[in-house]
């Protein structure tokens, strides 16, 4: 293999030999791809050369034919990660003398080198969809990308399920009609449907080529029992902090991956009191302030850190530092994440990735077993994808009436060909359309305030330049909930949704940044705390964030260990202990049945059901019975979900229980329900401001926000009766589908097992059930309404003032 | 007296007046009906600024009013202000939702109050003026930080939040102490200001009630304690 490809000039062949490189397989492939004008989807493990690969053709097609002008476009999902490309690719480049200028553009680039760059631009470009969007919107757009020849686009996996990656599909579609003949290259780590990416990145004229990376050796992945005990609930495996804290001392750098921020406090602070050796252990999340990321993420890469907490803030991006454990703390929710943190252990492929879990609970080690086998199968999770996003769309037609004039015909053949746009109706296109121009409303009485105009040569344009403005302040999908920064004393230590801070009073301690503090007084965007007296024992140790849900795959699997004891001997002592204390007591869920327990409890009945279809679903699930119990005169109390069960209570028993889970559930009362759901609003609000209904909260604005904005809440409530079918509510109900409800995955659920309920009426309690049960009294959330809420409150009042005779 | 479980009782600067939890006072011996904060053609206003919101609010804030004056059947309906989003409110309003508010100005009269958005009365639609002297109480845009009379004022669209088993609630509401009452606006595109806000507790040196306003149309009584809020304004009172 002294000559591996022909395509490579020999000052390449040279610099791969002196660094001792051989020219991998995908990359001759790549190359290949290039020479043949063909697009193409790279799918290589971390370490494997994919970014050099990216972009070798360019940088081969640079040297032998020297140009001016952009050449090549790389995105990424990260303003980071596009900084920390453009440093590496400084190497080859310097090494080899290629005259070839490299330039990053994203939000932080300083106003004049933007300038600088759309009039000179450099051969390469580094930046996010968002810059993309803003660029394409410029009015010389045309005359920019006219001789471009390749797009890069990176972590491709992470951006196509998400509506990021829609506002990217478009963005390349344009850039297609820009530059004719334009080849895309996607790079993504390994998932479990590479057909779809694939089809992502092809149009019906370009077919893109799928190129595999060779394999890495395969991760050693341990599951962590501490000193052969286990908890029954919790997910923080802090239990495990002596264990854990003894292997960091032994490694280079581990990195401690957690589910939540929460989590990530909570295991900073139990290793730090173990820290008897003063270990630099660091602590990385999404709520610190971005300074003290900063600082975390250099003294990694200097080597400065034994260990580092983090959140899924350190799941994509750069490499910091020489990681060589991994831990996951918590279940791992899903094989592909699990593997994609494991990846940041080891960059070197022919050396394993080490791996360490630590289960918080019996059922986390189902799931820890369940995750390496995954991983060894090489079977990944099937990702759910946001597909043909109308807000999107909307965003995109006034980005592309600000670059000039278009034709409504001309832009649905371009749109209807785009990554996640394929297959979208001329309808929908025209109700987007007609959207932006107007509102779309049936009651047309906005017509002379039209923002979009068709002028007589049949081409729609922008009525008002200003527009422009309003709409480059507004662009890019991604949602910040509103936050508030965090104070202590007079220094920012950071920030915590809006959302978290509403549900404290003032008094209540919480933890932050390894910290105890005491909530006083929130001032406008400004949250003042405290630190708590010392030994404080954090009240709301709860915050931040999204669940992250049990995928589908992982909890099929997780079913499979419970239905066949034949495979228990690899599991702990405690867990074989406790599921075969579950044969005798009840039985086990297994593969094709829905199981039920009754039993009942102090004084109430309870439903525990084992539907492994995640904490959503299962919200959802709760939500449901509640109301049906309610019809049928049981008085339920309350329910609570986990991943993997549900727990119904109610004052009176419960008849005929397998026809409580007839599919007809999924019916009125979910309509009802959804219609009334917060969920539904949240869901329409983003929506609405993707769509430019309304306007992104910028910084510094909230003070004047009352007075200029309309609560989202009162739009959706007025639309939703007026207009049920507009645009934007029939988004926000594919989006809600999608994303918050896992409505699919109940409906599939309830369809499954009709016929196949068992039901078993217990005594008491059964050791499955009480994982869920122990939840009981933290998440106690009724499915009454809001006025019966409002009922409450005043007969606690009444009953406060009128003594016990109200109370009998 | 009627049973009608929308009304609540209230004695204010000795006159006697049901609170409609529909988010209006009525006054029986009058035959009045007091309602503030409008703001008709709100939308229409946004959308001139190229955001098309849904052109139904005059639609929805109508129908409240239909629903108002067909329970009550009053003589007179006092409108406290802001009864249009802009000057030229009317003018703007869909031509059919312009024939519903001509039409209820056929079946009762009516007396439009200057608001901070509408100085003026829409032309040709009953009475205009600055403020209403009705009985021993006074009916105003903007209250007034030290009335010699009871009044009644509109303006700050009062809003308040308490929490229930975790759950956030925030409504529209009604506040007083006895001497003065304010409204919650009625129209329905209006945020609502909280009242813990300086510019609502601020105008009460002693306790207030808040009455809620139920999405059933029913009100719910609270002291002003137990509402959330309440404990971060001690703090920071205690603090100065």
């Amino acid at each position: 293999m002294s000559d591996p490809s022909p395509l490579l000039p020999p000052a390449f062949a040279q610099w791969f030999a002196q660094r001792g490189w051989q020219l991998r397989r995908h990359q001759a492939e790549v190359l290949a791809a290039a020479e043949a004008g063909a697009s193409a989807l790279v799918i290589a493990p971390t370490g494997g050369g994919k970014t050099l690969a990216g972009f070798l053709p360019t940088l081969v097609r640079l040297h032998q034919r020297p140009r001016e002008g952009l050449h090549t476009l790389y995105i990424s999902p990260l303003k980071a990660l596009a900084t920390d490309i453009a440093r590496n690719l400084e190497a080859p480049v310097g090494e080899m003398g290629l005259d070839v200028r490299i330039e990053t553009r994203t939000g932080d680039t300083p106003q004049n080198r933007r300038q600088r760059q759309r009039q000179r631009p450099p051969h390469i470009l580094l930046t996010t969809p968002e810059s993309l969007a803003l660029l394409l919107a410029y009015p010389d757009a045309a005359a920019f990308f006219a001789g471009l020849q390749r797009v890069v686009l990176d972590e491709l996996h992470a951006l196509v399920p998400n509506k990021r990656g829609q506002l990217l599909g478009l963005g390349i579609a344009r850039l297609r009609r820009l530059a004719p003949g334009l080849q895309v290259v996607g790079l993504s780590a390994t998932v479990a449907e590479p057909e779809r990416l694939l089809a992502w990145l092809s149009t019906p004229e370009q077919p893109a080529r799928l190129i595999q990376g060779d394999d890495g050796a395969e991760p050693s992945i341990e599951v962590l029992i501490a000193g052969g005990h286990m908890p029954w609930s919790g997910h923080f495996g802090v239990y495990a902090a002596d264990d854990l804290y003894a292997r960091i001392k032994r490694q280079r750098l581990t990195l401690i991956f957690t589910n939540t921020r929460s989590q990530a406090e909570i295991i900073f602070q139990a290793l730090w009191r173990l820290n008897e050796d003063a270990l630099p252990i660091g602590l990385h999340h999404g709520s610190l302030e971005i300074g003290q990321r900063r600082k975390v993420e250099a003294a990694m890469a200097a080597g400065r850190l034994k260990a580092v907490v983090c959140t899924s803030s350190l799941d994509l991006g750069i490499d910091w530092g020489d990681v060589d454990l991994v831990v996951q703390v918590g279940a791992p929710k899903g094989a592909s994440r699990l593997l994609q943190r494991i990846g940041r252990a080891n960059h070197r492929l022919d050396e394993p990735s080490k791996a360490l879990l630590v289960p918080g609970n019996r059922f986390e080690v189902l799931e820890c077993m369940a995750a390496i086998e995954a991983i060894a199968a090489h079977a990944l999770d099937g990702e759910v994808q946001h597909e043909r996003c109308l807000d999107v769309l909307a965003q995109h037609l006034v980005g592309t009436a600000c670059a000039g004039p278009f034709d409504a015909d001309d832009l649905y053949a371009e749109v209807s060909t785009a990554g996640g746009y394929q297959g979208l109706s001329r309808q929908d296109f025209d109700d987007v359309l007609a959207f932006v121009a107007t509102g779309g409303y049936a009651l047309a009485t906005y017509e002379r305030y039209r923002k979009l105009q068709q002028g007589p040569d049949g081409l729609w344009r922008l009525t008002d330049g200003r527009l422009a403005r309003q709409w480059r302040m507004n662009v890019g999908v991604i949602q910040d909930a509103p936050m508030l920064k965090v104070r202590l004393g007079r220094r920012v230590v950071g920030e915590v949704e809006e959302m978290f801070a509403a549900t404290l009073t003032p008094g209540d301690t919480f933890v932050f940044s390894g910290r105890v503090l005491t909530f006083e007084a929130i001032r406008e965007t400004d949250m003042f705390c405290r630190l708590a007296d010392s030994g404080a024992e954090p009240k709301v140790p709860n915050y931040g964030g999204t669940r992250l849900p049990l995928s589908t795959h992982l909890a099929a699997r997780v079913r499979g260990w419970l239905a066949h004891p034949e495979r228990w001997p690899q599991l702990p002592a405690p867990v074989r202990e406790w599921l075969a204390c579950q044969v005798d007591r009840s039985e086990l869920p297994n593969d094709d049945e829905l199981l039920v327990e009754c039993f009942p409890r102090n004084g109430r009945w309870f439903v525990v059901v084992y539907a492994f279809a995640g904490w959503n679903a299962h919200q959802t699930l709760g939500m449901l019975l509640t109301r049906r119990l309610e019809r049928r005169g049981a008085g339920p109390l309350g329910f609570v979900g986990t991943d993997h069960a549900l727990a119904v209570w109610s004052l009176r028993p419960v008849d005929d229980v397998a026809s409580l889970f007839s599919v007809d559930i999924l019916g009125d009362d979910l309509e009802e329900w959804m219609a009334e759901s917060s969920l539904l609003k949240r869901t329409f609000r983003q929506v609405a401001t993707i769509a430019g209904l309304i306007e992104r909260r910028q910084p510094g604005q909230e003070k004047t926000g009352r007075q200029m904005t309309v609560s989202s809440d009162l739009i959706y409530d007025v639309l939703r009766k007026h207009e049920p079918q507009h645009v934007l509510l029939r988004a926000t109900r594919a989006d809600a589908a999608v994303g918050l409800l896992d409505i699919r995955r109940l409906a599939d659920l309830l369809v499954g097992v009709q016929g196949k309920i068992r039901v078993r009426h217990l005594a008491r309690v059964s050791p499955l059930a009480v994982p869920v049960m122990v939840n009981i009294g933290r998440e106690n959330v009724a499915g009454s309404a809001l006025d019966d809420l409002l009922d409450e409150a005043v007969d606690d009042l009444v009953a406060e003032a009128m003594g016990p005779r109200l109370a009998a | 007296m009627t049973l009608d479980p929308h009304l609540v009782p209230l004695q204010l600067g000795g006159e006697t007046l049901m609170l409609d939890g529909r988010g209006a006072v009525w006054w029986p011996e009058r035959s009045t009906l007091i309602v503030a904060d409008l703001h008709l053609a709100k939308a229409e206003a946004f959308a001139a600024q190229g955001r098309f919101l849904p052109p139904y609010d005059s639609r929805a804030t109508l129908a409240r009013l239909v629903e108002l004056i067909n329970a009550h059947r009053p003589d007179h309906v006092v409108s406290l202000g802001d009864g249009f989003h802009r000057r030229d409110g009317y003018d703007r309003l869909d031509a059919a939702d312009r024939q519903q508010l001509d039409a209820l100005g056929l079946v009762t009269r009516w007396t439009w109050l200057s608001g901070n958005h509408d100085p003026d009365a829409p032309n040709g639609h009953g009475a205009s003026a600055p403020e209403l002297q009705l009985g021993r109480l006074h009916l105003r845009h903007l209250p007034t930080p030290h009335p010699g009379q009871a009044e009644i004022a509109g303006h700050l669209h009062p809003k308040a939040a308490l929490r229930v088993r975790g759950r956030r609630l925030a409504r529209p509401c009604f506040v007083t102490d006895g001497q003065r009452l304010l409204l919650p606006a009625l129209g329905t595109f209006t945020g609502g200001l909280d009242v813990w806000a300086p510019a609502i507790a601020g105008l009460f040196a002693g306790p207030f009630d808040v009455l809620l306003c139920g999405r059933d149309g029913r009100l719910r009584q609270l002291p002003g304690s137990r509402l959330e809020g309440a404990r971060r304004v001690k703090v920071r009172q205690g603090g100065t």
